[in-house]
Protein backbone atom coordinates (compact mmCIF):
# COMPACT_ATOMS: atom_id res chain seq x y z
CA UNK A 1 0.00 0.00 0.00
CA UNK A 2 1.46 3.40 -0.93
CA UNK A 3 1.48 6.46 1.29
CA UNK A 4 -1.48 8.06 -0.51
CA UNK A 5 -3.65 4.98 0.08
CA UNK A 6 -2.70 4.95 3.78
CA UNK A 7 -3.53 8.65 3.96
CA UNK A 8 -6.95 7.99 2.40
CA UNK A 9 -7.87 5.30 4.87
CA UNK A 10 -6.68 7.26 7.92
CA UNK A 11 -8.53 10.33 6.62
CA UNK A 12 -11.81 8.41 6.66
CA UNK A 13 -11.04 6.93 10.08
CA UNK A 14 -10.32 10.31 11.64
CA UNK A 15 -13.67 11.83 10.66
CA UNK A 16 -15.78 10.72 13.67
CA UNK A 17 -12.98 11.88 16.00
CA UNK A 18 -12.56 15.28 14.36
CA UNK A 19 -15.55 16.83 16.13
CA UNK A 20 -14.23 20.34 15.54
CA UNK A 21 -14.09 19.72 11.82
CA UNK A 22 -10.53 21.03 11.75
CA UNK A 23 -8.74 20.83 8.38
CA UNK A 24 -6.68 17.63 8.13
CA UNK A 25 -3.27 18.64 6.85
CA UNK A 26 0.08 16.97 7.34
CA UNK A 27 1.12 19.72 9.76
CA UNK A 28 -2.08 19.45 11.89
CA UNK A 29 -1.13 18.52 15.45
CA UNK A 30 -3.35 16.16 17.43
CA UNK A 31 -3.17 17.91 20.80
CA UNK A 32 -3.18 21.43 19.38
CA UNK A 33 -5.00 21.79 16.05
CA UNK A 34 -7.34 18.80 16.42
CA UNK A 35 -7.80 19.21 20.20
CA UNK A 36 -7.65 15.46 20.85
CA UNK A 37 -7.61 14.63 24.56
CA UNK A 38 -5.91 11.48 25.83
CA UNK A 39 -9.11 9.40 25.60
CA UNK A 40 -9.75 10.45 22.02
CA UNK A 41 -6.15 9.61 21.17
CA UNK A 42 -6.59 6.13 22.66
CA UNK A 43 -9.79 5.42 20.73
CA UNK A 44 -8.36 6.85 17.52
CA UNK A 45 -5.15 4.84 17.82
CA UNK A 46 -7.20 1.70 18.51
CA UNK A 47 -9.27 2.35 15.36
CA UNK A 48 -6.11 2.66 13.25
CA UNK A 49 -4.55 -0.42 14.83
CA UNK A 50 -7.67 -2.46 14.04
CA UNK A 51 -7.92 -1.11 10.49
CA UNK A 52 -4.32 -1.96 9.57
CA UNK A 53 -3.82 -4.85 12.01
CA UNK A 54 -0.76 -3.21 13.54
CA UNK A 55 0.49 -2.08 16.95
CA UNK A 56 1.38 1.57 17.49
CA UNK A 57 3.08 1.38 20.88
CA UNK A 58 3.19 4.31 23.30
CA UNK A 59 6.88 4.57 22.48
CA UNK A 60 6.03 5.07 18.80
CA UNK A 61 3.11 7.41 19.61
CA UNK A 62 5.53 9.69 21.46
CA UNK A 63 7.25 10.38 18.12
CA UNK A 64 3.99 11.25 16.34
CA UNK A 65 3.02 14.87 16.74
CA UNK A 66 1.07 15.69 13.64
CA UNK A 67 -1.08 14.02 11.01
CA UNK A 68 1.81 13.68 8.53
CA UNK A 69 3.93 11.87 11.15
CA UNK A 70 1.07 9.44 11.73
CA UNK A 71 0.62 8.59 8.06
CA UNK A 72 4.39 8.08 7.73
CA UNK A 73 4.50 5.86 10.81
CA UNK A 74 1.58 3.67 9.68
CA UNK A 75 2.98 3.46 6.16
CA UNK A 76 6.28 2.27 7.60
CA UNK A 77 4.63 -0.19 9.99
CA UNK A 78 2.59 -1.97 7.32
CA UNK A 79 5.66 -2.17 5.07
CA UNK A 80 7.56 -4.06 7.78
CA UNK B 1 -6.90 28.09 61.62
CA UNK B 2 -8.63 26.96 58.48
CA UNK B 3 -7.90 30.22 56.71
CA UNK B 4 -4.31 30.03 57.86
CA UNK B 5 -3.83 26.65 56.24
CA UNK B 6 -5.37 27.70 52.95
CA UNK B 7 -3.36 30.95 52.83
CA UNK B 8 -0.06 29.29 53.54
CA UNK B 9 -0.61 26.74 50.81
CA UNK B 10 -1.87 29.22 48.26
CA UNK B 11 0.55 29.67 45.39
CA UNK B 12 1.37 33.26 44.53
CA UNK B 13 0.97 34.55 41.02
CA UNK B 14 4.45 35.40 39.86
CA UNK B 15 5.61 37.21 36.81
CA UNK B 16 6.61 34.95 33.99
CA UNK B 17 10.30 34.82 33.14
CA UNK B 18 11.49 33.20 29.94
CA UNK B 19 13.61 30.16 30.57
CA UNK B 20 11.93 29.48 33.95
CA UNK B 21 11.52 25.70 34.00
CA UNK B 22 8.47 26.14 36.24
CA UNK B 23 6.47 27.86 33.46
CA UNK B 24 5.20 24.46 32.34
CA UNK B 25 3.13 24.25 35.53
CA UNK B 26 1.24 27.50 34.87
CA UNK B 27 -1.95 25.75 33.76
CA UNK B 28 -2.07 23.70 36.98
CA UNK B 29 -1.26 26.77 39.08
CA UNK B 30 -4.10 28.62 37.36
CA UNK B 31 -6.67 25.81 37.91
CA UNK B 32 -5.73 25.60 41.57
CA UNK B 33 -5.86 29.36 42.03
CA UNK B 34 -9.30 29.57 40.46
CA UNK B 35 -10.56 26.82 42.74
CA UNK B 36 -9.20 28.48 45.88
CA UNK B 37 -10.40 31.95 44.81
CA UNK B 38 -13.90 30.48 44.82
CA UNK B 39 -13.44 30.30 48.59
CA UNK B 40 -13.34 26.54 49.14
CA UNK B 41 -10.98 24.88 51.57
CA UNK B 42 -7.98 23.46 49.76
CA UNK B 43 -8.92 19.82 49.01
CA UNK B 44 -5.24 18.95 48.58
CA UNK B 45 -3.96 20.66 51.70
CA UNK B 46 -5.87 18.90 54.45
CA UNK B 47 -4.04 18.34 57.73
CA UNK B 48 -5.01 15.69 60.27
CA UNK B 49 -4.01 17.24 63.57
CA UNK B 50 -4.95 14.21 65.61
CA UNK B 51 -5.88 10.67 64.61
CA UNK B 52 -8.32 9.14 67.06
CA UNK B 53 -8.87 5.73 65.45
CA UNK B 54 -8.81 4.10 61.98
CA UNK B 55 -12.10 5.87 61.26
CA UNK B 56 -11.87 9.20 63.14
CA UNK B 57 -9.52 12.17 63.16
CA UNK B 58 -9.38 15.89 63.91
CA UNK B 59 -9.06 17.45 60.43
CA UNK B 60 -8.56 21.21 60.02
CA UNK B 61 -9.80 21.56 63.60
CA UNK B 62 -12.94 19.38 63.21
CA UNK B 63 -13.87 15.95 64.55
CA UNK B 64 -14.18 14.01 61.31
CA UNK B 65 -15.25 10.55 60.16
CA UNK B 66 -12.64 9.21 57.77
CA UNK B 67 -14.12 7.80 54.57
CA UNK B 68 -11.17 8.48 52.34
CA UNK B 69 -8.30 6.37 53.64
CA UNK B 70 -7.06 3.01 52.42
CA UNK B 71 -7.21 1.63 55.92
CA UNK B 72 -9.67 -1.02 54.70
CA UNK B 73 -9.13 -3.49 57.52
CA UNK B 74 -8.55 -0.91 60.26
CA UNK B 75 -5.20 -2.35 61.33
CA UNK B 76 -3.44 0.95 62.11
CA UNK B 77 -4.41 0.94 65.80
CA UNK B 78 -4.47 -2.82 66.35
CA UNK B 79 -2.83 -3.37 69.78
CA UNK B 80 -0.72 -6.34 68.62
CA UNK B 81 0.50 -4.38 65.60
CA UNK B 82 1.44 -1.37 67.72
CA UNK B 83 3.19 -3.55 70.30
CA UNK B 84 5.26 -5.28 67.59
CA UNK B 85 6.33 -1.89 66.22
CA UNK B 86 7.34 -0.56 69.64
CA UNK B 87 9.31 -3.70 70.41
CA UNK B 88 11.18 -3.47 67.10
CA UNK B 89 11.97 0.22 67.70
CA UNK B 90 13.49 -0.68 71.08
CA UNK B 91 15.39 -3.71 69.86
CA UNK B 92 16.48 -2.69 66.35
CA UNK B 93 16.45 1.11 66.37
CA UNK B 94 14.71 3.71 64.25
CA UNK B 95 16.09 2.84 60.81
CA UNK B 96 18.43 0.62 58.84
CA UNK B 97 20.37 3.34 56.97
CA UNK B 98 21.08 0.95 54.13
CA UNK B 99 20.03 -1.07 51.13
CA UNK B 100 18.45 -4.50 51.41
CA UNK B 101 21.47 -5.98 49.61
CA UNK B 102 24.03 -4.37 51.92
CA UNK B 103 23.38 -3.57 55.58
CA UNK B 104 19.61 -3.12 55.34
CA UNK B 105 18.26 -6.64 55.78
CA UNK B 106 17.37 -7.28 59.43
CA UNK B 107 15.61 -10.29 60.91
CA UNK B 108 12.35 -8.33 60.58
CA UNK B 109 12.71 -7.93 56.81
CA UNK B 110 13.15 -11.68 56.45
CA UNK B 111 10.19 -12.25 58.76
CA UNK B 112 7.80 -10.00 56.87
CA UNK B 113 8.73 -11.79 53.64
CA UNK B 114 8.00 -15.09 55.42
CA UNK B 115 4.62 -13.66 56.51
CA UNK B 116 3.83 -12.78 52.89
CA UNK B 117 4.76 -16.26 51.67
CA UNK B 118 2.42 -17.70 54.31
CA UNK B 119 -0.35 -15.25 53.44
CA UNK B 120 -0.25 -16.01 49.69
CA UNK B 121 0.97 -19.62 49.98
CA UNK B 122 3.67 -18.76 47.42
CA UNK B 123 7.36 -19.58 47.17
CA UNK B 124 8.91 -16.12 47.00
CA UNK B 125 8.32 -12.67 48.43
CA UNK B 126 10.33 -9.50 47.96
CA UNK B 127 9.65 -6.36 50.00
CA UNK B 128 10.20 -2.86 48.63
CA UNK B 129 10.18 0.44 50.49
CA UNK B 130 6.85 1.48 48.94
CA UNK B 131 4.17 -0.04 46.70
CA UNK B 132 5.08 2.53 44.05
CA UNK B 133 8.64 1.21 44.03
CA UNK B 134 7.44 -2.39 43.81
CA UNK B 135 5.69 -1.65 40.50
CA UNK B 136 8.50 0.61 39.33
CA UNK B 137 11.11 -2.02 40.11
CA UNK B 138 9.46 -5.21 38.95
CA UNK B 139 8.02 -3.85 35.70
CA UNK B 140 11.10 -1.92 34.58
CA UNK B 141 13.38 -4.85 35.40
CA UNK B 142 11.56 -7.81 33.87
CA UNK B 143 10.28 -6.13 30.69
CA UNK B 144 13.34 -5.00 28.72
CA UNK B 145 14.23 -3.82 25.23
CA UNK B 146 12.30 -5.74 22.57
CA UNK B 147 9.71 -7.03 25.06
CA UNK B 148 6.08 -5.89 24.99
CA UNK B 149 3.97 -4.69 27.91
CA UNK B 150 0.23 -4.92 27.30
CA UNK B 151 -1.68 -3.04 29.99
CA UNK B 152 -5.06 -1.58 30.89
CA UNK B 153 -5.32 2.14 30.05
CA UNK B 154 -6.63 2.88 33.57
CA UNK B 155 -3.52 1.47 35.26
CA UNK B 156 -2.12 3.20 38.33
CA UNK B 157 0.60 5.84 37.93
CA UNK B 158 3.21 3.51 39.46
CA UNK B 159 2.55 0.98 36.68
CA UNK B 160 2.91 3.63 33.96
CA UNK B 161 6.08 4.90 35.61
CA UNK B 162 7.44 1.35 35.74
CA UNK B 163 6.81 1.14 31.98
CA UNK B 164 8.48 4.52 31.44
CA UNK B 165 11.55 3.53 33.44
CA UNK B 166 12.10 0.39 31.36
CA UNK B 167 12.78 -0.04 27.67
CA UNK B 168 9.91 -2.30 26.60
CA UNK B 169 7.30 -1.41 23.98
CA UNK B 170 4.20 -0.24 25.85
CA UNK B 171 0.79 -1.14 24.41
CA UNK B 172 -2.33 -0.02 26.31
CA UNK B 173 -5.85 -1.32 25.75
CA UNK B 174 -9.28 0.00 26.68
CA UNK B 175 -10.24 -0.52 30.31
CA UNK B 176 -11.29 -4.11 31.10
CA UNK B 177 -11.78 -4.80 27.36
CA UNK B 178 -10.91 -8.47 26.86
CA UNK B 179 -11.21 -8.36 23.07
CA UNK B 180 -9.01 -5.26 22.76
CA UNK B 181 -6.37 -6.98 24.90
CA UNK B 182 -6.64 -10.18 22.86
CA UNK B 183 -6.17 -8.31 19.56
CA UNK B 184 -3.10 -6.45 20.76
CA UNK B 185 -1.46 -9.59 22.09
CA UNK B 186 -2.12 -11.26 18.75
CA UNK B 187 -0.26 -8.52 16.86
CA UNK B 188 2.97 -8.75 18.84
CA UNK B 189 5.86 -10.04 16.70
CA UNK B 190 6.62 -13.70 17.15
CA UNK B 191 9.28 -14.50 19.70
CA UNK B 192 8.99 -11.21 21.60
CA UNK B 193 8.58 -11.39 25.39
CA UNK B 194 5.11 -10.38 26.60
CA UNK B 195 3.98 -9.04 29.96
CA UNK B 196 0.30 -8.39 30.64
CA UNK B 197 -0.35 -5.99 33.54
CA UNK B 198 -3.75 -5.92 35.23
CA UNK B 199 -5.16 -4.69 38.52
CA UNK B 200 -7.57 -6.57 40.75
CA UNK B 201 -9.46 -3.46 41.84
CA UNK B 202 -9.15 -0.20 39.90
CA UNK B 203 -9.00 2.39 42.62
CA UNK B 204 -10.67 5.34 40.94
CA UNK B 205 -14.09 3.81 40.29
CA UNK B 206 -13.67 0.82 42.62
CA UNK B 207 -14.47 -1.68 39.86
CA UNK B 208 -12.79 -5.06 39.52
CA UNK B 209 -11.22 -6.75 36.49
CA UNK B 210 -12.55 -9.92 34.83
CA UNK B 211 -9.24 -11.55 35.70
CA UNK B 212 -10.37 -15.10 34.97
CA UNK B 213 -11.15 -14.32 31.34
CA UNK B 214 -8.27 -11.89 30.84
CA UNK B 215 -5.64 -14.19 32.31
CA UNK B 216 -6.88 -17.07 30.14
CA UNK B 217 -6.41 -14.86 27.05
CA UNK B 218 -2.96 -13.73 28.21
CA UNK B 219 -1.86 -17.33 28.78
CA UNK B 220 -3.19 -18.40 25.38
CA UNK B 221 -0.81 -15.85 23.85
CA UNK B 222 2.07 -17.09 25.99
CA UNK B 223 2.30 -13.88 28.04
CA UNK B 224 3.43 -13.58 31.63
CA UNK B 225 0.88 -11.95 33.92
CA UNK B 226 1.39 -9.36 36.65
CA UNK B 227 -1.60 -8.41 38.80
CA UNK B 228 -1.57 -5.44 41.16
CA UNK B 229 -3.79 -6.36 44.11
CA UNK B 230 -3.09 -3.22 46.16
CA UNK B 231 -6.77 -2.43 46.79
CA UNK B 232 -8.00 -5.98 47.29
CA UNK B 233 -5.40 -7.54 49.59
CA UNK B 234 -6.79 -8.37 53.00
CA UNK B 235 -10.39 -7.91 51.91
CA UNK B 236 -11.33 -9.68 48.65
CA UNK B 237 -11.06 -13.45 48.25
CA UNK B 238 -11.71 -16.23 50.79
CA UNK B 239 -8.25 -15.67 52.35
CA UNK B 240 -8.00 -12.00 51.46
CA UNK B 241 -5.44 -12.70 48.75
CA UNK B 242 -7.26 -10.55 46.23
CA UNK B 243 -9.45 -10.63 43.14
CA UNK B 244 -7.37 -13.35 41.44
CA UNK B 245 -7.98 -15.63 44.42
CA UNK B 246 -11.67 -14.73 44.42
CA UNK B 247 -11.97 -15.70 40.75
CA UNK B 248 -9.95 -18.89 41.28
CA UNK B 249 -7.00 -17.94 39.07
CA UNK B 250 -4.28 -16.94 41.53
CA UNK B 251 -2.20 -19.95 40.46
CA UNK B 252 -2.15 -18.52 36.90
CA UNK B 253 -0.65 -15.19 38.01
CA UNK B 254 3.13 -15.00 37.60
CA UNK B 255 3.65 -11.93 39.78
CA UNK B 256 1.38 -10.35 42.39
CA UNK B 257 2.17 -6.78 43.42
CA UNK B 258 0.85 -5.42 46.69
CA UNK B 259 1.34 -2.78 49.32
CA UNK B 260 1.53 -2.42 53.09
CA UNK B 261 -0.05 1.03 52.92
CA UNK B 262 -3.64 -0.12 52.54
CA UNK B 263 -5.15 -3.09 54.42
CA UNK B 264 -1.84 -3.87 56.14
CA UNK B 265 -1.86 -0.38 57.65
CA UNK B 266 1.73 0.83 57.38
CA UNK B 267 3.97 1.53 54.38
CA UNK B 268 5.96 -0.64 51.99
CA UNK B 269 5.43 -2.66 48.83
CA UNK B 270 5.95 -6.22 47.75
CA UNK B 271 5.95 -8.76 44.98
CA UNK B 272 5.11 -12.44 45.53
CA UNK B 273 5.68 -15.16 42.96
CA UNK B 274 6.26 -18.84 42.35
CA UNK B 275 8.75 -18.20 39.56
CA UNK B 276 11.80 -20.42 40.11
CA UNK B 277 14.25 -17.64 39.17
CA UNK B 278 12.48 -14.95 41.20
CA UNK B 279 15.22 -14.40 43.81
CA UNK B 280 17.67 -13.02 41.22
CA UNK B 281 15.54 -9.86 41.09
CA UNK B 282 17.11 -8.84 44.41
CA UNK B 283 20.38 -8.22 42.58
CA UNK B 284 19.14 -6.70 39.32
CA UNK B 285 16.18 -4.55 40.35
CA UNK B 286 17.41 -1.01 40.81
CA UNK B 287 14.48 0.46 42.81
CA UNK B 288 15.09 -2.43 45.26
CA UNK B 289 18.88 -2.11 45.42
CA UNK B 290 19.45 1.64 45.36
CA UNK B 291 17.29 2.76 48.25
CA UNK B 292 17.23 2.27 52.01
CA UNK B 293 15.17 -0.60 53.37
CA UNK B 294 12.10 -0.09 55.52
CA UNK B 295 12.60 0.79 59.22
CA UNK B 296 12.48 -2.21 61.61
CA UNK B 297 9.30 -0.93 63.28
CA UNK B 298 7.53 -0.80 59.91
CA UNK B 299 8.38 -4.37 58.90
CA UNK B 300 7.44 -5.61 62.39
CA UNK B 301 4.02 -3.94 62.26
CA UNK B 302 3.52 -5.23 58.69
CA UNK B 303 4.38 -8.84 59.59
CA UNK B 304 2.04 -8.81 62.60
CA UNK B 305 -0.75 -7.22 60.60
CA UNK B 306 -0.38 -9.64 57.65
CA UNK B 307 -0.58 -12.66 59.95
CA UNK B 308 -3.70 -11.26 61.64
CA UNK B 309 -5.28 -10.58 58.23
CA UNK B 310 -5.06 -14.31 57.47
CA UNK B 311 -7.76 -14.89 60.08
CA UNK B 312 -10.00 -11.88 59.54
CA UNK B 313 -13.03 -13.47 57.90
CA UNK B 314 -15.50 -11.71 60.22
CA UNK B 315 -13.97 -8.30 59.49
CA UNK B 316 -14.08 -9.00 55.75
CA UNK B 317 -17.79 -9.86 56.04
CA UNK B 318 -18.53 -6.64 57.95
CA UNK B 319 -16.61 -4.56 55.41
CA UNK B 320 -18.71 -6.08 52.59
CA UNK B 321 -21.86 -5.15 54.54
CA UNK B 322 -20.61 -1.58 54.89
CA UNK B 323 -19.77 -1.34 51.20
CA UNK B 324 -23.16 -2.68 50.16
CA UNK B 325 -25.06 -0.39 52.54
CA UNK B 326 -23.16 2.75 51.50
CA UNK B 327 -23.46 1.94 47.80
CA UNK B 328 -27.17 1.16 48.05
CA UNK B 329 -27.87 4.18 50.25
CA UNK B 330 -26.06 6.67 48.01
CA UNK B 331 -27.75 5.27 44.94
CA UNK B 332 -31.17 5.59 46.61
CA UNK B 333 -30.36 9.23 47.44
CA UNK B 334 -29.88 9.86 43.73
CA UNK B 335 -26.09 10.08 43.45
CA UNK B 336 -24.34 8.78 40.33
CA UNK B 337 -21.86 6.06 41.29
CA UNK B 338 -18.82 4.59 39.57
CA UNK B 339 -20.21 1.05 39.54
CA UNK B 340 -23.72 -0.38 39.17
CA UNK B 341 -23.15 -2.73 42.11
CA UNK B 342 -20.55 -2.57 44.89
CA UNK B 343 -17.45 -4.49 43.78
CA UNK B 344 -14.87 -3.45 46.39
CA UNK B 345 -14.44 -1.27 49.48
CA UNK B 346 -14.34 1.80 47.22
CA UNK B 347 -17.55 3.61 46.31
CA UNK B 348 -16.92 6.42 43.83
CA UNK B 349 -19.48 9.23 43.62
CA UNK B 350 -19.30 10.98 40.25
CA UNK B 351 -19.45 14.77 40.40
CA UNK B 352 -20.74 16.92 37.53
CA UNK B 353 -17.50 18.99 37.43
CA UNK B 354 -14.45 19.97 39.48
CA UNK B 355 -16.08 23.13 40.84
CA UNK B 356 -19.14 21.37 42.26
CA UNK B 357 -16.99 18.44 43.29
CA UNK B 358 -14.86 20.77 45.40
CA UNK B 359 -18.00 22.42 46.84
CA UNK B 360 -19.44 19.05 47.75
CA UNK B 361 -16.12 17.95 49.23
CA UNK B 362 -16.04 21.04 51.41
CA UNK B 363 -19.69 20.69 52.44
CA UNK B 364 -18.98 17.11 53.55
CA UNK B 365 -15.88 18.21 55.46
CA UNK B 366 -17.98 20.79 57.30
CA UNK B 367 -20.48 18.04 58.10
CA UNK B 368 -17.55 16.15 59.62
CA UNK B 369 -16.79 13.67 56.82
CA UNK B 370 -13.55 13.25 54.92
CA UNK B 371 -13.62 11.68 51.45
CA UNK B 372 -11.04 11.85 48.61
CA UNK B 373 -11.56 14.42 45.92
CA UNK B 374 -10.10 12.78 42.83
CA UNK B 375 -9.71 14.64 39.56
CA UNK B 376 -7.85 14.35 36.27
CA UNK B 377 -5.22 13.16 35.48
CA UNK B 378 -5.68 10.55 38.24
CA UNK B 379 -9.25 9.80 37.13
CA UNK B 380 -10.45 8.17 33.90
CA UNK B 381 -12.43 10.08 31.28
CA UNK B 382 -11.70 13.45 32.89
CA UNK B 383 -14.09 12.72 35.74
CA UNK B 384 -14.22 14.45 39.10
CA UNK B 385 -14.95 11.93 41.83
CA UNK B 386 -15.67 11.91 45.51
CA UNK B 387 -14.08 8.63 46.36
CA UNK B 388 -15.32 6.90 49.47
CA UNK B 389 -13.29 4.04 50.86
CA UNK B 390 -14.79 2.05 53.69
CA UNK B 391 -13.12 0.48 56.68
CA UNK B 392 -13.99 -2.72 58.51
CA UNK B 393 -13.99 -0.57 61.67
CA UNK B 394 -16.80 1.69 60.45
CA UNK B 395 -19.81 0.66 62.51
CA UNK B 396 -23.16 0.13 60.82
CA UNK B 397 -24.41 3.25 62.67
CA UNK B 398 -21.50 5.26 61.28
CA UNK B 399 -22.48 4.27 57.74
CA UNK B 400 -26.01 5.59 58.41
CA UNK B 401 -24.51 8.85 59.77
CA UNK B 402 -22.39 9.12 56.62
CA UNK B 403 -25.48 8.72 54.40
CA UNK B 404 -27.20 11.52 56.32
CA UNK B 405 -24.19 13.78 55.75
CA UNK B 406 -24.21 13.02 52.03
CA UNK B 407 -27.91 13.79 51.81
CA UNK B 408 -27.59 17.20 53.48
CA UNK B 409 -24.41 18.18 51.60
CA UNK B 410 -25.77 16.95 48.26
CA UNK B 411 -28.95 18.99 48.66
CA UNK B 412 -27.06 22.09 49.83
CA UNK B 413 -24.76 21.98 46.80
CA UNK B 414 -27.61 21.05 44.45
CA UNK B 415 -26.23 17.77 43.23
CA UNK B 416 -29.24 15.68 44.30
Amino acid sequence: MDRAAVDDRIRSLIEPFNKKGAPIEDAATFAGDLEFDSLTVMDFVAAIEDEFDIIISMNQQAEIENYGNLVDAVHKLIAE
Amino acid sequence: MTEGISQAERPQVLEEKTGDLFNKFDAVIHTRQTLLDGGVEDPFGLVMEKVLSPTRAICNGRDTILLGTYNYMGMTFDPDVIAAGKRALDEFGSGTTGSRVLNGTYAGHRDVERALREFYAMDHAMVFSTGYQANLGIISTIAGKGDYIVLDIDSHASIWDGCALGNAEVVPFKHNDIEAMDKRLGRIPEGAGKLVILEGVYSMLGDIAPLKEMIAVAKRHGAMVLVDEAHSMGFIGPNGRGVAEDQGVLDQVDLVIGTFSKSVGTVGGFCVSNHPKFEILRLVCRPYVFTASLPPSVVATAATSIRKLMHSGAKRAHLWENSKRLHGGLKALGFTLGTEVPQSAIVAVIMPDLERGAMMWEALLKEGLYVNLARPPATPAGMTLLRCSLCAEHSSEEVETILGMFERAGKAVGII
